[in-house]
């Protein structure tokens, strides 16, 4: 079987499956249980080290 | 030592130019050859003069010159590109703009063309990426920026690229690829600086003190590595001559078409749409004072937009060589797009919901949405004009065109000028905006302006599409080509004005950004970044 051929059969079949899945289990993962408290945590990174970088080590406080 | 590396690479590179410029087979690869001479020279000039300085990079400052600096590039550029924009949609309305006879076609439309569009995609486009990636990553990671100084090796190599390009373009260099123009040195030299920019970005996500990588980072990096590899697989040529600037591609028939508008498609998908993008998912936030609408919904759009941009590229090549499964899965995938990219829509949108109070009196926020608009109606529209039977009549007229601007100037340019907006008071730590009045007027001009571009490229792409399948009773074509020349004439006249209107708006942001740091007043300073003088 010519490389065209193999690469081709390759790619209807386990790629496609595989990108397929792993579409869909992006959907899955992200409204999995319990992401929500995450989710709204980087969504409100942004307001957090607006003038400086974040003090090393123990990252909880911020200016 | 690393200084005196530097110097003796400077100086070679200098006198390599000179030699080449001197030995040059044409007018393109001399013009640049002296280009980066002038170039190495001066960068060995300031170097030289900065021998054994020890530069500071302290930790707990973000990087922020070099934002400065893209801020200040991104509004030039801008201005420049839009300039050389309504030069060109004049010359198209009266051909004697040419100045064929005086210029000997240095500045014919076929050589301002892609000056232009390379001017607002890569230098006004480039630089707004480049500065807001720089921007963003920093803050959502909490950390300098990673690499020292290579942040500005990007910044200037990006210039350098920018200007050898556009020397190249009206000397007669070119490859001939749509948005793609830059011959084979220039393309080796965007790879350089594209890689260092891909250093200091994972760089600095790499050393990031947020437990999570942000959505805006998440784009901005799929912009960054998805437009290296379309640069590097379209770009794929031998040089004729080490002294030329001709090379012959690698590809060659439809299967070159195909590489070509697989890169073409995907440079607007992810240079024009996921890194701009990124812009959207930091700003448009910041601004509203509110936290994306929906995180879920930016990773879904995120992955979606990614997993079904790639494969669009054929629907530019219906009714073509190309096979017609392929146009077919072309067409698919771009109408499948619609979803992600209305849900990005309405998940920027939405953000403002409870703070909608904020469109009467913030101009800024006005334009991000009137961008998020503009967004949403160009990925309706193009999906719309893949579909076979519509590309029938779109394709070849200015349609295309009309489509091309109404997301560039609306969706990109807007977000951009947001941005600029955004950022300008905080990098040089001023109070407040020099005149937000002025920021109304950018705005009205600018979607006025808009507005009579995308309409009047409608009629006339409708028109002369329609006047080109028209066929009288015997079957014979009714219209020559010139008739459809001469009809568009006034749609020509009023796109021109349009773009005259936008470009004033620009014009207008540049002098409220000078002013805004000339003249108002400074804030506290925070640390040494923050203490830039007020003239």
């Amino acid at each position: 079987m010519e490389l065209y051929s193999l690469l081709r059969e390759f790619a209807d079949s386990w790629v496609l499956l595989f990108l397929t899945l792993f579409f869909l289990g992006v959907f899955v993962w992200a409204w999995r249980p319990g992401s929500r408290k995450t989710h709204d945590d980087i969504a409100n990174s942004i307001f957090r080290h607006d003038q400086k970088p974040a003090a090393p080590a123990p990252q909880t406080e911020e200016a | 030592m690393w200084d005196y590396v530097k110097l003796i690479v400077l100086g070679t590179i200098a006198v390599l130019a000179a030699i080449a410029a001197n030995f040059a087979h044409d007018l393109p690869y001399m013009v640049n050859a002296i280009v980066v001479m002038i170039a190495a020279s001066l960068t060995f000039l300031w170097e030289i003069r900065h021998v054994g300085e020890v530069r500071l990079h302290p930790a707990n400052e973000y990087m922020d010159g070099v934002v400065r600096a893209g801020v200040i590039a991104t509004t030039f550029w801008g201005v420049v590109g839009f300039l050389v924009g309504v030069v060109i949609a004049f010359q198209l309305a009266f051909p004697s703009l040419n100045l064929g006879n005086i210029t000997d076609g240095v500045l014919n439309f076929g050589r301002l063309r892609p000056l232009h569009t390379s001017a607002v995609i890569f230098a006004f486009g480039g630089n707004a990426l480049i500065m807001s990636s720089f921007y963003i990553v920093q803050r959502t990671s909490g950390v300098r920026l990673w690499g020292g100084n290579l942040g500005w090796f990007v910044f200037w190599g990006w210039q350098l690229m920018i200007v050898l390009a556009a020397t190249s373009y009206i000397t007669g260099g070119t490859q001939g690829k749509e948005y793609a123009e830059t011959v084979w040195y220039i393309d080796i030299w965007i790879t350089i600086v594209w890689v260092a920019f891909l250093l200091v970005f994972m760089g600095t996500l790499w050393k990031r003190r947020e437990p999570h990588i942000y959505v805006a980072n998440w784009f901005l990096l799929s912009m960054i590595i998805t437009v290296a590899m379309l640069h590097l697989v379209n770009n794929m040529a031998i040089p004729v001559s080490i002294l030329s600037s001709q090379s012959v591609p690698v590809f060659s028939g439809v299967q070159d078409a195909m590489t070509q508008w697989w890169y073409g498609h995907n440079a607007v998908g992810f240079f024009l749409t996921a890194g701009f993008l990124g812009m959207m998912y930091y700003f448009v936030p910041k601004q509203a004072e509110r936290p994306v609408y929906s995180y879920k919904l930016s990773i879904i759009h995120f992955w979606a937009l990614i997993f079904l941009y790639i494969w669009a590229g054929p629907h530019h090549l219906h009714y073509t060589a190309l096979p017609e499964w392929a146009g077919t899965l072309g067409m698919v995938f771009s109408i499948i797009l619609w979803m992600p990219s209305w849900g990005g829509m309405i998940n920027g949108l939405m953000t403002l919901s409870g703070a909608w109070d904020k469109l009467r009196t913030d101009p800024i926020i006005r334009m991000m949405v009137v961008s998020i608009g503009f967004y949403g109606m160009s990925t309706f529209e193009g999906p719309m004009m893949s579909i076979k039977a519509v590309n029938s009549l779109s394709h070849y007229t200015d349609w295309t065109i009309g489509h091309v601007h109404s997301g560039a100037l609306g969706w990109n340019g807007m977000i951009t000028f947001g941005a600029l907006y955004f950022l300008t008071p905080r990098l040089w730590n001023r109070e407040s905006l020099y005149s937000l009045k002025l920021v109304s007027w950018h705005f009205w001009l600018a979607t006025i302006g808009i507005v009579l571009y995308a309409s009047s490229m409608w009629v006339t792409g409708i028109m002369e599409g329609l006047m080109w399948r028209e066929v009288d009773a015997n079957g014979f074509l009714v219209n020559a080509f010139a008739d459809t020349v001469a009809a568009k004439f006034p749609m020509y006249v009023v796109r021109g004005l349009g773009g005259g209107m936008f470009l004033t708006g620009a014009l207008i942001m540049a002098f409220n950004l000078w002013m805004t740091v000339r003249a108002q007043p400074a804030r506290a300073v925070i640390n040494a970044n923050n203490a830039v003088p007020a003239e």
